[in-house]
């Protein structure tokens, strides 16, 4: 998974360091000094204001292209609402998710249901913290600064 | 050669661009369209019923908006909604291209359809008057 961050997050472009997201137990350093869990925010204008109304802008480092188109295709059902968007945008932010895709198989609609994300929370939350948050996708409730990338802040 | 550079302009531009209205100009637009004057007792009815003809989710728009239009909401996400009534929050209905596209999201998502002309002067009615 590290690898596949690292990988995203170079074809990314404007990625200052390098996301530790590898299992909890193997603690080669990654915990170190000035290493920062950040992945690229959203640079987009357009996917920052859209996708930014419901939900904090996810990263789109934390999913593959697949998964972005298949989103993309179905915006009048997204997870149990319309997030229906005019073709001319929902074009141009698909274009900007896609060319900022991680990597991984299949097309995963969750980054909350992902095997690191899973692995990374599971001991980490008390059930008051999640309760407090409301969901998993409120990402930003937890973490302050995910709007800036930001995962390591708390 | 103008009908060349017209036409990707407009497409790029139209998207982006922040139509500036008011609540009273939005009134007198949708109820022009409808045919009839706003009715905000109509409006308040509609915001405040069980539709439940939409996704399952979202029944109602005070499932996201709670019952009062002037207190915070807040989306099945968890995030924060500010206040919808233009009393408690000037920047709603000030933009024309925002309040379609949500009445075009949030009315599929709790009706299963689009709201009428109708429906959409007497919300904005009731909106206007809290
Ligand atoms: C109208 C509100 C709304 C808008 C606009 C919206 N979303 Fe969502 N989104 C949701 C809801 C509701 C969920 C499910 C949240 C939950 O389970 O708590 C969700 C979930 C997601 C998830 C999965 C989160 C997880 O659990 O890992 C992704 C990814 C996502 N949205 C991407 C997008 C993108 C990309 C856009 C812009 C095109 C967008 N959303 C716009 C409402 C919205
Ligand atoms: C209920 C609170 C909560 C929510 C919601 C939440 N997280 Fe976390 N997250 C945590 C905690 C606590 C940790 C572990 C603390 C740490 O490692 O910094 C963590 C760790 C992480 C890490 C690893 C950080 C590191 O330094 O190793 C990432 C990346 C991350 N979360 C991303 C997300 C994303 C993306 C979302 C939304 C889709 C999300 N989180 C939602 C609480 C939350
Ligand atoms: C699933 C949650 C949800 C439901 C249900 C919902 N809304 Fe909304 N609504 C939102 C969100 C999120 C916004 C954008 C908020 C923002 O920009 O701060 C919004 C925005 C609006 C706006 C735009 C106001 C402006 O000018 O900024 C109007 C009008 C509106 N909603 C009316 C309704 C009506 C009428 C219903 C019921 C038919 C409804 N909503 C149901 C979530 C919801």
């Amino acid at each position: 998974m590290y690898r596949m961050l690292l990988a995203a997050a170079t074809a990314g472009a404007i990625i200052l360091t390098v996301p530790a997201l590898a299992d909890d137990d193997d603690d080669r350093g990654r915990r170190g000094d000035d290493h920062h869990t950040r992945v690229s925010a959203v640079t987009h204008a357009a996917t920052k204001a859209e996708c930014g109304a419901c939900h904090i802008a996810y990263p789109a480092g934390f999913l593959p292209a697949a998964s972005w188109r298949k989103m993309m295709g179905d915006l009048d059902n997204h997870f149990g609402e319309s997030a229906a968007l005019d073709e001319a945008t929902r074009a141009d932010i698909q274009a900007y998710l896609v060319s900022h895709a991680g990597r991984g198989s299949g097309a995963p609609q969750r980054i909350s249901e992902l095997r690191w994300f899973v692995d990374e929370h599971r001991d980490e939350v008390s059930r008051r913290e999640l309760a407090r948050a409301g969901s998993w996708a409120n990402c930003g409730e937890c973490h302050r600064g995910a709007e800036r990338g930001y995962f390591d802040d708390d | 050669m103008k009908y060349l550079l017209i036409v990707p302009a407009l497409l790029i531009a139209t998207p982006a661009l922040a139509q500036s209205t008011s609540p009273s100009d939005l009134i007198q637009r949708y109820s022009a369209e409808a045919g009839r004057a706003a009715d905000a007792g109509r409006g308040k009815s509609f915001f405040l019923a069980n539709h439940g003809s939409g996704k399952p989710d979202t029944p109602s728009c005070t499932t996201c908006h709670t019952k009062n239009p002037r207190s915070a909401g807040k989306a099945r996400t968890g995030k924060t909604i500010d206040p919808l009534a233009p009393s408690a929050n000037g920047a709603r209905l000030t933009d024309l291209a925002k309040v379609e596209k949500w009445f075009r999201r949030n009315c599929d998502s709790v009706l299963g359809r689009s709201c009428t002309a109708g429906e959409k002067a007497d919300v904005v009615a009731w909106l206007a008057s809290q």
